[in-house]
Parts: C-alpha cells; structure tokens; sequence
C-alpha cells in the first residue's frame, strides 16, 4: 500500500489529466458518430435497400481489429501531415461507433408499434412531426442504448489509440508494458475502467430523464 | 357527409380489392361497413383518409373531392379511431388528446377548455386523468380516450375502424351506449368498420355489407333483416335473425302495437324491466327467469305492465316474421 500511496503522490495529476484527454477524445468522437449515425439511421428506415448495405458495411468495420485500422490509417492521414497523433484516432473512433448507433437507431424506430404510426399518419402528422414526437421518443430506449454500447466500446478502443501517438490512458498502459511497471498498467486499466463505468451510468441517467416513465417498464 | 361514387382499388391487373362501391353516408348518420374478413372493410375506410389510393372513382367529403385535398389538411378534419385505441404512450392523456388541434396551433386556452369538455362526454375525470399516461388506464378507459381524441378539433367526419373490438364483451356494450349518447351530442358523420353483427344493428344507421370488395347490400339494419337481397345476405344474417332484428324493437314498441300484459299485484320477487330495453334481451331475461313474466316499468320506476314470452312471439310474429315471410313471397 505503501508503495502505491508513493505512486500516486507523484503520478495522480497525470493520470488525470491523462483521464481527461481520454474523455476529450471519446466524447468529441461520440459527438461526430452520432450527428453521423443518428440522421443516417433515421433515414435509413425509409430505404430499405440502403439500410440492409450500410448496416452491412457498418458490420464489417467492427470486425476490423482496431491496431489494425490504426495502422490503415497512418498512410492515409500522412497525406495530409496528420498520419499519428488525434486525428486518425479520432476518425477511428467515428467509425467504430456507428454500428452500434446506425443500428440501434434503424431497428428502434422500425420497430415502433405499426398502429401507432397508422395512428400518427391517420391523424395528419407530417414525417417530421411523426418522427419527432412519436417515434423518436419511443425509440428511445433503444436508441439510447446504442449510444451506450458506442461510448463503452470507444473508450476501451481509445487505449489502442496510445500506440499512434494520440494520448489519453493508454499512454499509461503502453509504458507500463515497456517498462514492466504494473503500477502503471495497473493504475491506467483502473482509471479506463471507473472513465468506462461513469460514463455509462450518466447516459443511462440521461436517457431515463428524457424517457417518460411508460416507456421505462 | 361522405359519398362513395363508383370506388374501386386495383392491386396490379389481377387482384380487384374494392369493387365499384356506391354509397353515400349522409350528414350525422352513421354508416357500418360490416363483412367477413378479408371483404374488404378495412382497406374501404381506409381510403377515405387516403391511407390507401383509391384506383377508380371517386369519395366526395363535405362537396369536396378527397383527390383534390392535401392528404395531412384531409387528415386532420377527419377523426380517426383505431381497434387498439394507437394512443402515443410517450404522451400524457391530455397531450395524446389534444394532438390535433396542437397541430393546427389551437391557443393553450382554447386546448385546456377543449380538453375539459371531451373529457366530461368521455365521463372520465379531466384533472384526474389528464396527466396520466395511457399505460396508467384500463383498456375500456383507453379506448374512450381514443374516440374522444378523434373528436378533439370538432371533425366533421369520423371514421372508427373496429374501434370497440379488442375490449370485452361486458365492456364493449357499455362503450357502445356511451358512444351512441356522444353521438346524440355531437352528431357526426360517421363511418364504422365492424365483423360483429350485433355491433351493426346496434350502431348503425345504414348497413353496408360487403363480400369481396363488393356491396352485397346497402339499407337500414330492419330492412336488411327482414328483406335480405340475396342469399349471402340472409346467411351472413344467420337463420337466427328474426331474433338478431328483436334487438332493433323495444318493449315499447310492443306495448304500441299489442299491449302489455295487466300488473298482478300478489306475484312478489319477479325481475322488472326498463320499458326501452330492447325485446332481444327482454326475451333472454324471461328465458332465464323461473317467473314466466317480468314487470314493465316506465321512466318514474312505475309499473305499467307485464310481459311473457308468448307476448314476444305474438309480437315477433305480427312485425317480424310477417316482413319477412312477405318479403320471400313477393
């Protein structure tokens, strides 16, 4: 214990500010990904065609580990002198997250009960009023989950980003690693694991505010 | 008012889903599209809010032409009521109800003293349940909340596609008596998809009955008893119905044309009858009953009379049956 105590008396102000460079950087991906994803998935309900070959894409860039998609992205990146460091890490985390959200958003407003938009459209809502205050807020839950998944999966995938330069606790992993310190591993995975945790539960927080209490059950 | 004039829906060359319909429901009657399924009802309503094309022909709303309206200006002047009442659980009562004239940017003023007034014909507490979402309701309650969202921008037309259908029986009955009281208030125009019989004669004006997209026959729920126009008509009826028409007579009716039976005052513990039940359940009650009569009251809780199965027959014989066997004669 001591030894940690030692530890974290020099190393507390970096490892949070590293926490915060973390959070920067999956928050600002989150942003992007869902100003992306959520338009993308709402439209996608009204093209079939469309909705079954982007999710598919959004599928098969999930599988692509994400060392591997980092190191895709140096080349690219390099032709605008931004081959290491946020950018592609950033563009990474984008792309990451929009399965999760494209998806969830799709099957969330197909999946609202087809009586009730024969309800919405019989009453004369236009498609925006229909969407905007029938099925949006019951697609909500769903919805609101993809996003979660999204926030969770690009903080742990976050780390990896270490290797190209774009900080945040991986820098504290990837030491550790070459350095054989476990204080440093130890302390970057727990710093990850709490960063995952309360990001989580503020979403969730989020989504019951906004959620009416019916669609809770 | 809405007029059907030689409507026909065409899926592709082949399939003919409404076939050269005609029909006009007139101001404030109500008018039921009764049929097995698959007749056809559903997709007829349906077409009059444009929620289906209409391939030939044309539906005339209030002298207007429904081609010649934008469908969501259409929309919003038609109520419409669905079988699972289709109310947005994401909004309280108040908002679910006031949907329409929210969307035609009624004042709040104008929305709060709507909403108290379609409540109170709802006969459900507007401060109570205003602010309750629609999970919180019985289905019976829901559904009330479903015709009355209908009514809430005061639409001339109504169409109510089953709307009693998925509640039980007890319940569906009590529904239908307050709605056909709403009705006596608001007098709307009225198009009513059902597949119960019973339904029909109960609600309906006019009836029309439809078999694969075509009218087998369109006419008030007695003449269509008593003077069935085809096969198909008088077996979609059943044989039963000399006793399905019971329910469109009163025991009223039968105290105009027969009379009622003399009040014996020494017969104790017998049933009583309001003299406006209809003789279809008058008649279960003496059948059910050990007593072979029940006691007739007025509206004052006065006995006026006594009535007996036979006097049932005698009356169903003479009103009837008399139609009827005339109509197979002639």
């Amino acid at each position: 214990m001591e030894n940690w105590a030692r530890f974290l008396e020099v190393n507390a102000s970096r490892i949070l500010e590293l926490t915060i460079d973390h959070a920067v950087l999956v928050s600002l991906a989150i942003i992007v990904a869902l100003l992306i994803g959520i338009p993308l998935g709402i439209y996608l309900t009204t093209n079939q065609y469309l909705a079954d070959t982007v999710l598919q894409i959004a599928s098969i860039t999930l599988t692509i580990p994400s060392i591997a998609l980092f190191g895709v992205m140096i080349p690219i990146f390099s032709l605008i002198n931004q081959g290491i460091g946020f950018v592609p890490a950033f563009v990474a985390l984008v792309l990451y997250s929009q399965l999760p959200i494209i998806r969830n958003t799709y099957t969330g407003i197909k999946n609202v009960n087809p009586e009730m938009r024969d309800a919405a459209i019989g009453m004369g809502m236009k498609t925006h009023q229909r969407l905007l205050r029938v099925e949006i807020p019951n697609a909500l839950p769903v919805i609101m989950a993809g996003v979660r998944t999204a926030v969770v999966m690009n903080i742990g995938i976050a780390v990896i980003a270490a290797y190209i330069g774009a900080g945040g606790l991986g820098v504290l992993i990837t030491q550790g690693i070459s350095r054989n310190d476990n204080y440093l591993i130890i302390s970057g995975s727990i710093a990850v694991a709490v960063l995952a945790i309360i990001a989580d539960s503020i979403l969730l927080l989020i989504q019951k505010r906004f959620t009416k209490k019916v669609l809770a059950n | 008012m809405i007029s059907f004039k030689n409507v026909t829906k065409k899926y592709g060359e082949e399939i003919t889903a409404i076939d050269d319909v005609d029909f006009t429901v007139e101001e404030g009657k109500i008018v039921v599209l009764l049929g097995p399924s698959g007749c056809g009802k559903t997709t007829l309503l349906r077409m009059v809010n444009r929620l289906e094309s209409i391939s030939e022909g044309e539906i005339i709303i209030n002298g207007e032409n429904s081609k010649d309206l934008d469908p969501i200006e259409l929309r919003r002047k038609i109520g419409y009521v669905i079988q699972s009442n289709g109310l947005f659980p994401n909004m309280t009562i108040e908002e679910n109800v006031m949907l329409v004239p929210d969307l035609l940017g009624w004042s709040k003023k104008d929305k709060r003293e709507r909403f108290k007034y379609l409540m109170k014909l709802s006969g459900l507490d507007a401060e109570d349940y205003g602010k309750r979402f629609p999970h919180e309701l019985s289905g019976g309650q829901q559904q009330r909340i479903g015709v009355v969202r209908a009514l809430a921008a005061d639409p001339p037309v109504m169409l109510m596609d089953e709307p009693f259908g998925a509640l039980d029986p007890i319940i569906r009955e009590k529904i239908q008596d307050e709605f056909l009281q709403i009705q006596r208030e608001v007098k709307k125009t009225i198009l009513f998809v059902s597949h119960d019989i019973d339904e029909a004669i109960k609600m309906a004006d006019k009836i029309v009955l439809l078999r694969d997209g075509k009218v087998m026959q369109f006419d008030t729920p007695s003449e269509m008893l008593a003077h069935p126009k085809n096969e198909f008509v008088s077996q979609f009826f059943g044989k039963d119905r000399a006793i399905k028409s019971l329910s469109l007579h009163t025991v009223e009716n039968l105290r105009e044309i027969i009379g009622l039976g003399p009040v014996d005052e020494t017969i104790q513990d017998t049933k009583t009858i309001n003299v406006h039940q209809d003789l279809r359940n008058t008649l279960s009650m003496l059948m059910n009953q050990e007593a072979d009569q029940v006691i007739v009251k007025d509206d004052h809780g006065e006995n006026i009379g006594t009535i007996t199965i036979d006097l049932v027959q005698k009356y169903l014989h003479f009103e009837i049956k008399g139609k009827i066997s005339a109509s197979q004669e002639g």
